[in-house]
C-alpha cells in the first residue's frame, strides 16, 4: 500500500524497503521475477525525486542479479540516462548510479557495447559537473575501462576528455578527520591513468600540459610533467610531432631557470621519456625521422653553454643533453657524436683546473651513458675514432696537481676501463701505472683511496695485466729497505702498499698473488721488534681483513683464503705463545691485546662464509688443537713446548689469550656445523672465564661461551624452567638431547655466576659472563634470560658492581662487532630490543624510584641505554609514560645519563610536541642549564634540544624568547667550535 | 626569456663551487683544547645565505670569499669584504645588511663588525 500512496514520503519508504530486501536477497531471484522488478523499477524513474534514491538502490540491487535477461541492462541504463539528472542528487545517490554502471560494465560488456556511442555518451551526461572526490575516483576508473575495453567513443573523443581533463590539475586536499582516508595523490594517479590511457587524447591534452608547465603553480608544473612522462609510454611520433617544439621549449627553460630541484629532476625525465618515445618509433623512408630532429633542436639550444664551464647554464644544458641521451642507443650515438669533440676541444682549451673538472665531468657524464648499452659497437661508434684524444685527456687530469681533478680523472678512467675493447693493451699498461703512482705516491689521501678503489673495480676485468703489473710492483714497495727517506715516509708508504694490496684483491686470481705477499709481509713486521711494530701488525691485518671481506661471495677464493690464512695466523700466535711461555718477559707484539682483537675480524670473515662441509673441516682441526694441543695442521709445527691454553700455570698466561683466536673461529661457524667435544669446550670457556685474573682473557672466554650457547640447539627443553639454584648437576650421558645438554651446561654457568657475584676475588669476571649469557639468551628469547635479566637487575643497587651493571645494558642493546650478530650466524630474534624493552623498563623504574640516593644513578643510566638502542619510532611512541622520569634525570649529575637522556627528548621535541609542550617550563631551564656543562658533547646535545624546542607551537614559546636568545648568547663564544656552531643554529631558530 | 615575475638583472651569472662542510679534527672534538675563531668559522656563517635575486648562495655567487674575510678573536674584531656580482647591482645594500644581520644574531657580543663592498667593484660602494 504504501508503493500506492499519494504522499511520496510514504512510497519512498515503501520503495526503500522493497529495496532493502532486494540488496539482501537479490541472488535469489528467478529470470522471471527480476524481469517483473526491472520494468516496475524503471517505471519508478519517473516518480517524485523523494523517491529516486530507493528506486536507484534497488536497481543496484538488480544490477548485481546473475539472471538479468539479455536487453535488460541496457534498457535500465537508458532510463537512467533519460530519466535521471544524476548531478541534482546527493553524493550517495550518484555513487549508486556509478555502481551500477560498473556492476553492469563487468558483467555484461557485450550488451552495453551493443549501445555504441550512446553509451559513453550518457556517462558523460551523468559525470559531467562531478564533485566528489569519492565519486571522481569511481567516475576515473569506469573512464579507464571505457578506454582500456574499447568501447565506441564514437564523436565523444573530445567531449570525455573534457568531461575528465577539468580536474586537471587535481587541487584537493582533504579535510582533517577525512574519515574516507582518500589522499590527494589517490585522485592524481586516477586522473592521470585516465588522460594517459589513450594516444586520442593527444591533441587535447598536449595543449593543456604545456599551458600548465607554464603555470607558476609548482605542483601543477609536477603534475603536468609526470603526466607528460607517462604519456610518452604510449604515444608514437604521429601525436607527438606538432607540440615537439613548445615541449621542448617548456622542458627548457624548467631546467634552466628552475629554482626547484624537483621539478628539474621531472624535467629531465619528461625529457627522457619524450626522447624514448621517438626513438622507439619505426621509420619509414620517406618521413622526416623526428628524433634526429628533435635532438638537433636540443643540440642547438645547449650544445654552447657547454664552452662556458664557468657560467651557470653548463650543468642545465648537460643534464638535458646527457637526459635525451640516455634514452636509447641511437639517441646516444647522435648527442655524443656531436658533444664528445666538443668537450675535449674545450678541455684542451681551458687551462684552469678548475674548469677542466667541469668539462671532464660532463664528459664522465657521456661516458656513463655508454656505460649503460655496454660493449662500444665496432662499426658506429664515434667512441672509438676519439679513443686517442679521450685517453690523453684523462691521463692528462691524473697528472694534474688539482686533486679535485684527479678525482674526476680517476672516475672517467674506471669508466672507460669497464667499456670493453676500448682501451688498447699499450693504454691498459699506462693505467696501471697511474693507479699504481697515484695509489701510492699522491700525497692527497682522497686521491690515493680513489686510485685503490679504481684498481679494485677495474682488476676483476683485466685480472693478468693487475697481477701481472700491479701485485709485483707493490711486493717489492713493501720489501725494498728503507734508504735515505725519513722513516715516518716510509711507514706511510709502507701503509699505501698494504691497502693498495688489499682492495686489488677482487679477482681469485689475484687474491692467490696478494695474499702469500700480506702473510709473508706478517712474518717480516712480527720478527722486526720495532716499538711500532703493533701498530704494523695490525695494518697487515686490517688489509687481511679487507680481502677476506672481497673473498666471501666466491666460494673457491672463500676456500683459498681460509685455509692459507686461518692456519698462518694459528701458527704465528701459538709460536709467539710457547715462546713467551718458556722465556717469559719477552712481550712479544703478536700477543698485544690489541694485535689479537685485530686478527679476531680477520679469522671470523674467513670463516662465516665458508659451506658447512668445509667448515666441518677446518673445526675438526682448530678445537682439538686448543683442546689436545694438536699442532700437526699448522704449516710450522716444531714448537719448544706444548700448547695447552686451558690448562692451569703462571707461565700459560700467553697462551690463555689466544682463546680469542679460537672464539673469532668458533663463534662464526654456520650454526649446522657440529663442534667436535663441545661439552668439554664449553666447561673450559666456563671455567676459564670465571678464575682468570687476566680480564682481556676472562672477557673473550665468557664471550665465546656466550656465541656458543647461543647457537646451541635447543631440542624440546626449551620450554621448561630451570630451577634457579644449586641442584647437583649430572654428569653429562651419551643420550641427552641437545636440549638438556643446553640445559646442563646453563645450569652449571649459573651454578658458578651466583655464587662468584657475592663474594671473592672474581667478582667482575662473574658479572662479565652474566652479562654475555644474558646478551646470548636474550637474543634467542631463552626463558633463562628473564632470570638472569633479573639477577642483573639487583646488581643495579649493589655500590660496587651497580655502575659496571649499568653500562651493561648498553651491551645488552648494542650490536657486538665480533660474536653475538647476525652476520657470524648467531640467533638473533629481530624484535629482541622491543621485547627487552617490555619486560624491563617496568622493572627498572620501579627499581628506581625504591633505590636509594647513592645508586639511583644507575638506574637511569641503565634506563639511559635501554631507551638509547630503541629505534627511534617505538621510542616516540612509548616514551610519554616515561617522560617524568627522563625531565628528573635531566637533573642527574652523570653525564651518560645527560647526554643519553637528551638524546632521547631531542627526537620527543620534534614528533610529540604537543606533550612536551606541557613541560615547557622544565625543559627551557634544564637545557639551558645543560649549555654550561663541563663536558662537550653534553653541551652540543643541549643546544640540540634547545633548537628543537623550536618545533613547539609558537604560542607556547613565545614567553620564553627573550630569555632563550639572551641565555644562547653565551655559547657562542664558547671555546670549542663544535659546540658554537650548534649555538648559532639553535640561537638564529629561536 | 624568464617564466615568471620581473626579468633578472643578470640571467646567467658566473658560478663558483661550494667549498662543502669543514671537516671535524680530531683537535675540535677535544673537550679540553680551546679553537679560536677563525676566518673560516665566519665565511662558514655568511656563505650559504641566499641572494635576493637568485636560487643561489653568496659562495656560489663569489658575493663572498673566504680570503675576504678577517677575523681577530683576541681583538674581538671581525671585518668582511663582499663583491656585488655586477657592478650595478640593485641588491648591494640588501645583501650587506643579510651579511651584517646574520653576523649579529650568530657572534658573541663583544665583536665589533665591518662589512664593505670590495674596494672598486660597485658604483654606489658608499652606500
Amino acid at each position: 500500500f504504501c508503493l500506492e500512496n499519494t504522499d511520496p514520503r510514504m512510497r519512498g519508504r515503501g520503495m526503500q524497503l522493497l529495496s532493502q530486501v532486494l540488496l539482501q536477497c537479490y541472488y535469489l531471484l528467478q529470470e522471471k521475477e527480476v524481469l517483473h522488478l526491472v520494468l516496475f523499477y524503471e517505471n519508478r524513474l519517473q516518480d517524485h525525486h523523494l523517491v529516486i534514491p530507493s528506486v536507484l538502490q534497488g536497481l543496484r540491487a538488480l544490477s548485481m542479479c546473475e539472471v538479468l535477461s539479455p536487453g535488460l541492462a541496457v534498457s535500465v541504463l537508458k532510463a537512467i540516462f533519460q530519466e535521471v539528472h544524476v548531478q541534482s542528487l546527493l553524493q550517495l545517490d550518484r555513487h549508486t548510479v556509478y555502481s551500477i554502471i560498473t556492476n553492469f560494465m563487468g558483467t555484461r560488456e557485450e550488451e552495453l557495447k551493443g549501445l555504441g556511442a550512446d553509451f559513453t555518451f550518457g556517462f558523460i551526461q551523468v559525470m559531467d559537473g562531478e564533485k566528489d572526490p569519492r565519486n571522481l575516483l569511481v567516475a576515473f576508473q569506469i573512464v579507464r575501462d571505457l578506454i582500456a575495453k574499447n568501447y565506441a567513443l564514437g564523436p565523444f573523443v573530445e567531449e570525455l576528455f573534457e568531461v575528465t581533463s577539468c580536474y586537471f590539475p587535481i587541487d584537493f586536499t582533504p579535510p582533517p578527520n577525512d574519515p574516507h582516508g582518500i589522499q590527494r595523490e589517490d585522485l592524481i594517479l586516477s586522473l592521470r591513468a585516465v588522460l594517459a590511457s589513450t594516444p586520442q587524447f593527444a591533441e587535447f591534452l598536449l595543449p593543456l600540459l604545456i599551458e600548465k608547465m607554464d603555470s607558476d603553480l609548482q605542483s601543477a608544473k609536477l603534475d603536468a610533467l609526470q603526466t607528460l612522462t607517462a604519456c610518452c609510454a604510449i604515444y608514437g611520433q604521429k601525436e607527438l610531432q606538432e607540440f615537439l617544439p613548445s615541449l621542448w621549449s617548456s622542458l627548457r627553460r624548467e631546467v634552466f631557470q628552475t629554482a626547484s630541484e624537483k621539478v628539474e629532476a621531472e624535467s629531465l625525465a619528461a625529457l627522457h621519456a619524450l626522447s624514448a618515445c621517438l626513438s622507439r618509433s619505426v621509420l619509414s623512408s620517406d618521413t622526416e625521422d623526428l628524433l634526429y630532429s628533435f635532438l638537433s633542436s636540443i643540440l642547438q639550444d645547449c650544445r654552447h653553454h657547454l664552452c662556458e664551464p664557468d657560467m651557470k647554464l653548463v650543468w642545465p644544458s648537460a643534464k638535458l643533453l646527457q637526459a635525451a641521451a640516455g634514452a636509447s642507443l641511437r639517441a646516444c650515438h647522435h648527442i655524443t657524436s656531436s658533444v664528445l669533440p666538443l668537450l675535449l676541444e674545450q678541455y684542451n682549451k681551458h687551462p684552469q683546473s678548475s674548469q677542466r673538472r667541469t668539462i671532464l665531468e660532463m664528459l664522465l657524464g657521456f661516458l656513463e651513458l655508454q656505460q649503460k648499452w655496454g660493449h662500444v659497437e665496432e662499426e658506429e661508434s664515434t667512441l672509438l675514432s676519439l679513443q686517442a684524444p679521450i685517453c690523453s685527456v684523462v691521463f692528462s687530469a691524473l697528472t694534474d696537481p688539482s686533486v679535485q681533478l684527479q678525482l674526476v680523472g680517476i672516475r672517467a678512467l674506471t669508466v672507460l676501463g669497464s667499456l670493453q675493447g676500448f682501451l688498447s693493451p699499450s693504454d691498459l699498461e699506462l693505467v696501471v701505472d697511474h693507479l699504481i703512482r697515484l695509489a701510492l705516491c699522491e700525497e692527497d689521501s682522497q686521491s690515493s683511496e680513489a686510485a685503490m678503489e679504481a684498481a679494485g673495480s677495474l682488476a676483476p676485468i683485466y685480472p693478468k695485466v693487475f697481477s701481472g703489473r700491479m701485485v709485483p710492483r707493490l711486493e717489492e714497495e713493501l720489501q725494498s729497505e728503507p734508504e735515505e727517506e725519513s722513516s715516518r715516509d716510509r711507514c706511510s708508504l709502507r701503509q699505501r702498499c698494504l691497502q693498495a694490496l688489499a682492495a686489488v684483491s677482487t679477482h681469485t686470481s689475484i687474491v692467490r698473488e696478494t695474499v702469500p705477499v700480506l702473510l709473508q709481509h706478517l712474518r717480516k713486521v712480527q720478527k722486526e721488534s720495532e716499538a711500532g711494530s703493533a701498530q704494523d701488525i695490525i695494518s697487515v691485518c686490517q688489509s687481511l681483513h679487507r680481502v677476506a671481506l672481497q673473498c666471501q661471495q666466491d666460494a673457491e677464493s672463500c676456500w683459498y683464503y681460509h685455509q692459507t690464512v686461518v692456519p698462518s695466523l694459528l701458527a704465528m700466535a701459538v709460536q709467539a705463545a710457547v715462546q713467551e711461555s718458556t722465556h717469559p718477559p719477552l712481550g712479544k707484539a703478536l700477543l698485544q691485546e690489541e694485535v689479537l682483537a685485530a686478527m679476531v675480524p680477520v679469522i671470523s670473515a674467513a670463516t662465516t662464509h665458508l659451506s658447512p662441509e668445509l667448515a666441518a673441516q677446518s673445526v675438526s682441526h682448530v678445537v682439538p688443537l686448543f683442546l689436545n694441543g694438536e699442532v700437526s695442521f699448522l704449516p710450522q709445527n716444531s714448537f719448544s713446548c706444548s700448547f695447552q691454553p686451558f690448562q692451569d700455570g703462571e707461565c700459560l698466561e700467553a697462551q690463555r689469550r689466544l682463546v680469542a683466536l679460537l672464539m673469532a673461529f668458533v663463534c662464526s661457524l654456520p650454526r649446522n656445523v657440529a663442534i667436535p667435544q663441545q661439552e668439554w669446550l664449553l666447561r673450559e670457556l666456563l671455567a676459564l672465564s670465571c678464575s682468570c685474573n687476566c680480564s682481556f682473557t676472562a672477557t673473550t672466554a665468557a664471550k665465546c661461551f656466550a656465541g656458543l650457547v647461543n647457537k646451541h640447539p635447543a631440542g624440546k627443553g626449551l620450554g621448561r624452567s630451570l630451577p634457579t639454584t644449586g641442584s647437583a648437576v649430572a654428569q653429562p650421558v651419551p643420550s641427552m638431547s641437545p636440549g638438556q645438554q643446553l640445559d646442563e651446561i646453563l645450569q652449571l654457568a649459573v651454578n658458578r655466576i651466583e655464587p662468584g657475584l657475592v663474594e671473592g676475588p672474581h667478582r667482575t669476571q662473574a658479572l662479565t659472563l652474566l652479562l654475555w649469557v644474558t646478551k646470548a639468551l636474550v637474543l634467542r628469547y631463552h626463558p633463562l634470560s628473564s632470570h638472569l635479566t633479573d639477577k642483573l637487575l639487583g646488581l643495579l643497587s649493589d655500590t660496587e658492581l651497580g655502575p659496571a651493571a649499568a653500562d651493561g645494558f648498553s651491551l645488552l642493546m648494542a650490536e657486538s662487532p665480533d660474536v653475538l650478530h647476525k652476520g657470524c650466524h648467531a640467533d638473533v630474534r629481530i624484535m629482541f630490543r622491543q621485547r627487552f624493552f617490555t619486560d624491563n623498563v617496568p622493572k627498572l623504574v620501579q627499581g628506581f624510584h625504591g633505590a636509594g640516593p647513592d645508586v639511583k644513578a644507575n638506574y637511569l643510566k641503565g634506563l639511559s641505554h635501554v631507551l638509547n638502542h630503541l629505534p627511534k619510532p617505538v621510542l616516540v611512541t612509548e616514551l610519554p609514560t616515561l617522560l617524568s622520569l627522563l625531565l628528573e634525570a635531566l637533573s642527574c649529575s652523570d653525564r651518560v645519563v645527560q647526554l643519553s637522556t637528551l638524546s632521547c627528548l631531542q627526537p620527543l621535541l620534534l614528533e610529540a610536541p604537543q606533550i612536551m609542550s606541557l613541560h615547557v617550563d622544565t625543559l627551557v631551564t634544564k637545557f639551558l642549564s645543560l649549555t654550561s656543562s663541563p663536558t662537550m658533547a653534553v653541551r652540543i646535545a643541549a643546544l640540540r634540544c634547545a633548537h628543537a624546542l623550536t618545533s613547539l607551537p609558537t604560542i607556547v614559546l613565545l614567553p620564553y624568547k627573550a630569555r632563550v636568545i639572551r641565555a644562547l648568547a653565551k655559547p657562542l663564544d664558547d671555546k670549542k667550535r663544535l659546540v658554537r656552531k650548534e649555538a648559532v643554529a639553535a640561537r638564529g631558530e629561536w | 626569456g624568464p617564466g615568471g615575475g620581473a626579468p633578472l638583472e643578470n640571467a646567467n651569472p658566473l658560478i663558483y663551487r661550494r667549498s662543502g662542510e669543514r671537516p671535524v679534527t680530531a683537535r675540535e672534538e677535544d673537550d679540553e683544547l680551546p679553537d679560536i675563531i677563525d676566518d673560516r668559522e665566519i665565511f662558514d656563517l655568511i656563505r650559504s645565505i641566499n641572494d635576493p635575486e637568485h636560487p643561489l648562495t653568496l659562495e656560489e655567487l663569489n658575493v663572498v670569499e673566504q680570503v675576504r674575510v678577517k677575523v681577530n678573536d683576541a681583538e674581538s674584531t671581525v671585518a668582511v669584504e663582499f663583491t656585488p656580482t655586477i657592478p650595478h647591482c640593485s641588491m648591494a645594500t640588501l645583501i650587506g645588511l643579510s651579511i651584517k644581520v646574520k653576523l649579529i644574531r650568530s657572534l658573541p657580543e663583544r665583536f665589533k663588525l665591518d662589512v664593505h663592498i670590495t674596494p672598486g667593484t660597485h658604483v654606489s660602494e658608499h652606500a
